[in-house]
């Protein structure tokens, strides 16, 4: 079997399953397996789903580092069905959010949307990862063309928005949310010095044909 | 891959409904039938040291008469950060936790000051069961049957003098026993204050007791305070000291976000957390579909305490 083959026959199936197990996890735990959900269980289930959201976003993030660092380009293969993952769990999130915690109250949902900040930036999060989600197909990717790449960068602004959210709810202890931050900051240095280093060898380059056309 | 420690409370174990109320009404009747013969506290407070022993005590008519939380949503989902961050943690970490020997330091501006050994401290007082509702500022709330000691008999006992406007309490400092001191979440000690009208109000309990047992270590183990008309954070845990004050102390809360967290920190659906709405609780033990339900003003303790904020501006005062 070459790569190519391995990536669509095991490789995707498999990493299809394993991003699975946190939804499983959760169900299983609603029938009172794997210690059940505790005394508040919606608390559990909207905290489940928002903090599998944000490390399927940092997930697909690492994947072009990853595919560069090693040089192994069938790791971009894997990038879109993460990221889809990603808003699976984000979505899943806000849904718990809208009908368990909010019971559907639109006008409890709609008040703090828009009166309690840590709620606007994740919405907003929200907002930018469907609109990711509903162009992520191959044909949507060829209509948008350049425009394509422009909305799909914003998810370093998803990431960033996803860490505060969290950030802004816990009470005290800032010790988890800190830990993606950290993560995210380091993904967002390797793309930033990637850039970098990309155009100073582009500079370089230009240089050396300037000097070759010159002698 | 979760991997979870058993609980170390069996099924079997914890206290249902049922006997728990028969048990009520069978200490109530021996409180009835007790009372005709003895003077004073029909049960001084002699406290078992053994977890889960049954204390006897008297019942209140302070106590509401919603169905209580069970045993095992009480002790399994609590804020005790000196035992970690997470509601499961003090569960898990407190299990070892001694609390005897216990000594409360009473000092400040009062009478009878010193160093008590935790029975000394009880025991001139009659235990009482107090069913209060529980609202954490988290919006969440419970229904909690306290066995504990009215504060106010406490105060009186002490005989604060005219300069103690306030009474503080500290919570023991130990991370070799309290593990979560060793993060720097919150300034340990623990500390907490209520004014000296608030102390002596009819509701506040010192609590050693749940559902008719020895209070288990993750609730605050061997004495806690009770204030059901404030958000859950003023109930400090483990205390070893009471200091009768004279200017406002600064609280652990107060300290860690004034913004966010007041001194008086009184239920009020009407003044939100700044972060989020405090209209509305989630009260647990609740179906999974059922909506929160609206928080009341004093979290419904309104008759006995609305009278000790007169005048004071609760929106600037929260």
């Amino acid at each position: 079997m070459d790569t190519l083959t391995k990536v669509l026959y095991v490789g995707k199936p498999v990493v299809f399953l394993l991003c699975l197990v946190p939804a499983a996890t959760i169900v299983a735990q609603a029938f009172g397996l794997a210690g059940g959900l505790g005394a508040n269980p919606i608390e559990a289930i909207q905290d489940h789903f928002g903090n599998w959201g944000l490390r399927f976003i940092l997930i697909a993030l690492a994947v072009t580092p990853l595919r560069l660092i090693s040089g192994r380009n069938w790791i971009g293969r894997f990038r879109r069905m993460l990221g889809l993952f990603a808003f699976f769990y984000v979505a899943m999130h806000f849904l718990a959010w809208l009908v368990l915690d909010q019971s559907m109250n639109w006008q409890a949902i709609i008040a703090d949307i828009s009166e309690r900040p840590f709620i606007t930036i994740g919405f907003a999060a929200l907002v930018m990862l469907s609109a990711m989600a509903a162009t992520s197909t191959t044909g949507m990717r060829r209509r948008l063309g350049r425009r394509w790449q422009q909305l799909h960068n914003g998810v370093y602004a998803v990431g960033a928005l996803g860490v505060w959210h969290y950030w802004w709810q816990v009470k005290a202890d800032i010790r988890e949310p800190l830990v993606y931050a950290l993560v995210l900051a380091a993904l967002l240095a390797y793309r930033a010095w990637y850039r970098l280093r990309g155009r100073k060898r582009a500079q370089a380059r230009a240089h050396a044909r300037a000097f070759d056309s010159a002698g | 891959m979760l991997i979870q420690k058993p609980s170390d409370i069996r099924p079997s174990e914890i206290t249902s409904r049922d006997n728990y109320l028969n048990r009520r009404r069978f200490l109530e009747a021996g409180i009835a039938a007790g009372s005709a013969f003895v003077a004073g506290p029909a049960f001084p407070a002699l406290l078992p040291q053994r977890a889960r022993a049954a204390l006897e005590f008297g019942s209140s008519e302070y106590s509401t008469d919603e169905p209580p939380n069970s045993y095992e949503e009480i002790t399994t989902y609590n804020n005790y950060y000196e035992f970690g961050t997470d509601k499961a943690d003090p569960q898990r970490n407190a299990q070892d936790f001694e609390t005897r020997p216990w000594t409360i330091t009473v000092d400040g501006h009062a009478e009878v000051t010193g160093r008590f050994d935790l029975d000394d401290f009880v025991k001139p007082h009659a235990l009482q069961e107090r069913i209060y509702r529980m609202r954490c500022v988290e919006a969440w709330s419970m229904v909690i049957p306290w066995v504990g000691i009215p504060l106010v008999d406490l105060v009186r006992h002490f005989r604060p003098t005219a300069a103690a406007k306030y009474v503080l309490f500290e919570s023991l400092h130990d991370p070799e026993r309290m593990p979560g001191q060793s993060s720097r979440v919150l300034r340990w000690p623990y500390r907490e204050a209520l004014t000296i009208a608030e102390a002596t109000n009819v509701l506040p309990i010192l609590a050693v007791g749940l559902y008719g047992e020895v209070l288990p270590n993750q609730n605050g183990a061997p004495l806690r305070l009770v204030v059901p008309w404030k958000y859950g954070f003023k109930g400090i845990k483990g205390i070893v000291r009471m200091s009768f004050v004279e200017t406002q102390p600064r609280t652990t809360w107060e300290m860690a976000a004034p913004n966010e967290y007041g001194f008086y920190a009184n239920v009020n659906p009407g003044v939100n957390h700044p972060r989020w709405s405090q209209a509305m609780e989630r009260r647990i033990g609740s179906s999974l579909f059922a909506p929160k339900q609206p928080t009341l003003m004093w979290n419904g303790y309104g008759e006995q305490v609305a009278q000790l904020y007169e005048g004071l501006d609760l929106r600037r005062n929260f």
